[in-house]
């Protein structure tokens, strides 16, 4: 069995020896990079839910292509597209409606339990997709996460200044010529990347772990966007990393580490923040 | 201030507004020269956000024509600065104030910011709130500031451009009287030392007094301007709601006019 010892170099190039190991890695890595990204500009236009949602629609879609025997990330990114260009098209009010969303979600559910149940197969696929499954995760996955992540964090780049404009000032933006269709069309098409990668780490009931609560600490944290996006990532990654390691000498699941890890230091600052704040009354 | 042909940035000529089937007002007649301060009064849903959202160039008119700068107006002018009537900032909104700013600089452009442009961005935003005398509030968080500090900062994000014409919808909204009139001397002053027309929706005329140099009035699918000798009388106003409105003048030199809530709602 795997023994901790305190040299955590040590550990950490024990751990790498094993191929799942190292896939889950170099997987964790850059799915918590970008969705520490995304989730910066996530939580500044307040479409949190809308993410969570979107992750939703993508598991009726990652279990109908189990069904049809594909590759369940083609389904989840058809299907989190998809729904995300709807929402987009329905207008940023639209993203925002809390009902309609959890409803719209919850039938997305139900419909991935109808495929995955007419599937026949092991139930690990429905619970992989849920809970995330890093540990399972091949070389192949490596590589088509890679390449997701690099286009994703590319877009990123290219969009900044109007994401962030469109994000704080949408009316202003609008005038200055940026279009706001355009803009939440490309941004949710976005979300929809970055969600079907961190599927495979988190799942889709726990998106929120990497997608959101890194971002909203961060933007508690910081004062300008980059230094948001930069304290994002960095939390997103320490957690997805301290989850594998801690992962390596239990038996339980990374996702349980990764949003634990998450939670503490969201209730950390949170405390600090109400601690300062009465201090100063 | 009446003004020579050349020195005209906007110009409407029979200009009609409206969405749709429904018209909001036809057939107007108005024009801004440089550096001139105009009110935009009338009752709400009259239309005179519209008549904003024609010269940006994000509604076109139903008809007539218009002009701005000479050209058929058109979205992304760097011409002018905008402020609209509300926007979504709330108190978790937890960015540093001079970044909304800098965000009329370089809001519209591709790609990332390189460390010198950023420098030489967050100089010029500081500038623009040197000149509405909120350089104190450049760090402060965006959440954290009161609704005549936000107002002075989307003041700044305006003119942060350097623009020739300045449309503010309702900035004086949410504001008490005090603050009321030190935005407006804000404006005033701003407008004069940079040369920069105005163009400002309010409710009240009062506040405007010490500055305006015309008023358009929007009322009942009708736009009339003029000075505010011209306009503010009891034919003219009585002529545009459709109903006898009478306007007093206090010791002051402050104006009520009564009489235009129930024409308005007549209509």
């Amino acid at each position: 069995m795997n023994s901790f010892s305190v040299n955590v170099w040590a550990d950490f190039q024990a751990m790498l020896q094993y191929d799942f190991m190292r896939h889950a890695f170099e997987a964790g890595t850059i799915v918590a990079v970008v969705a520490g990204v995304v989730g910066y500009f996530v939580v500044l236009r307040r479409l949190s839910f809308a993410a969570h949602a979107l992750s939703h629609v993508g598991f009726a879609g990652a279990a109908g292509a189990v069904l049809l025997g594909l590759n369940p990330l083609v389904g989840l990114v058809a299907f989190t597209a998809g729904g995300g260009i709807s929402m987009a098209t329905l207008g940023r009010r639209a993203a925002t409606r809390d009902v309609q969303i959890g409803t719209v979600l919850a039938f997305m559910l139900g419909l991935g339990v109808l495929f995955i149940s007419l599937y026949k197969g092991y139930a690990t696929e429905a619970y992989s997709l849920l809970f995330g499954e890093i540990l399972g995760i091949s070389s192949g996955d490596v590589v088509t996460t890679l390449i997701a992540g690099l286009l994703t964090l590319i877009a990123v780049a290219v969009l900044y200044r109007r994401l962030l404009f469109t994000s704080l000032d949408e009316d202003v933006a609008e005038a200055k010529g940026v279009s706001i269709l355009g803009m939440n069309i490309l941004f949710m098409l976005l979300i929809a990347l970055a969600t079907s990668i961190a599927v495979q780490v988190v799942g889709v009931l726990l998106i929120f772990a990497l997608m959101v609560t890194p971002a909203a600490v961060a933007e508690r944290l910081s004062r300008r966007p980059l230094q948001g996006i930069v304290t994002s990532v960095a939390i997103a990654l320490g957690v997805t990393w301290l989850g594998l390691f801690i992962s390596y000498y239990q038996p339980y699941p990374v996702s349980f580490f990764i949003t634990s890890a998450v939670f503490v230091i969201y209730l950390i600052v949170r405390l600090s923040a109400w601690l300062q704040h009465r201090a100063h009354v | 201030m009446s003004a020579a042909k050349a020195d005209i940035i906007v110009q409407a000529t029979g200009l009609s507004a409206g969405y749709g089937k429904r018209s909001l007002w036809h057939d107007a007649d108005f024009a801004v020269a440089k550096g001139e301060f105009v009110g935009l009064l009338g009752p709400n849903g009259a239309g005179k956000s519209t008549l904003f959202k024609l010269l940006l160039g994000l509604n076109r008119p139903r008809a007539g024509e218009l002009r701005v700068f000479g050209q058929t107006p058109r979205r992304g002018n760097p011409h002018i600065g905008y402020v609209p009537q509300r926007r979504p900032i709330d108190d978790e909104m937890r960015i540093a104030a001079i970044e909304l700013v800098r965000l009329g600089l370089c809001g519209t452009r591709w790609g990332f910011d390189t460390p010198k442009a950023v420098h030489r961005e967050r100089k010029q935003a500081l500038q623009a709130l040197a000149a509405v005398d909120a350089e104190s509030l450049a760090e402060r968080l965006l959440g954290e500031l009161s609704g005549g500090e936000l107002q002075r900062i989307f003041l700044a994000q305006a003119l942060v451009g350097k623009p020739d014409l300045l449309l503010l919808d309702e900035p004086l909204a949410n504001l008490d009287i005090k603050r009321e009139t030190e935005l407006v001397q804000l404006v005033g002053q701003v407008a004069r030392s940079q040369h920069v027309a105005v163009m400002l929706i309010a409710h009240d005329i009062n506040p405007l007094l010490p500055v305006v140099d015309r008023l358009i009035y929007v009322v009942n699918g009708h736009v009339a301007t003029g000075t505010l000798e011209e306009v503010v009388t009891n034919e003219r106003l009585s002529a545009l709601y459709d109903a006898p409105v009478e306007v007093l003048r206090d010791s002051r030199g402050r104006i009520a006019v009564l009489g235009t809530e129930e024409a308005a709602h007549h209509e």
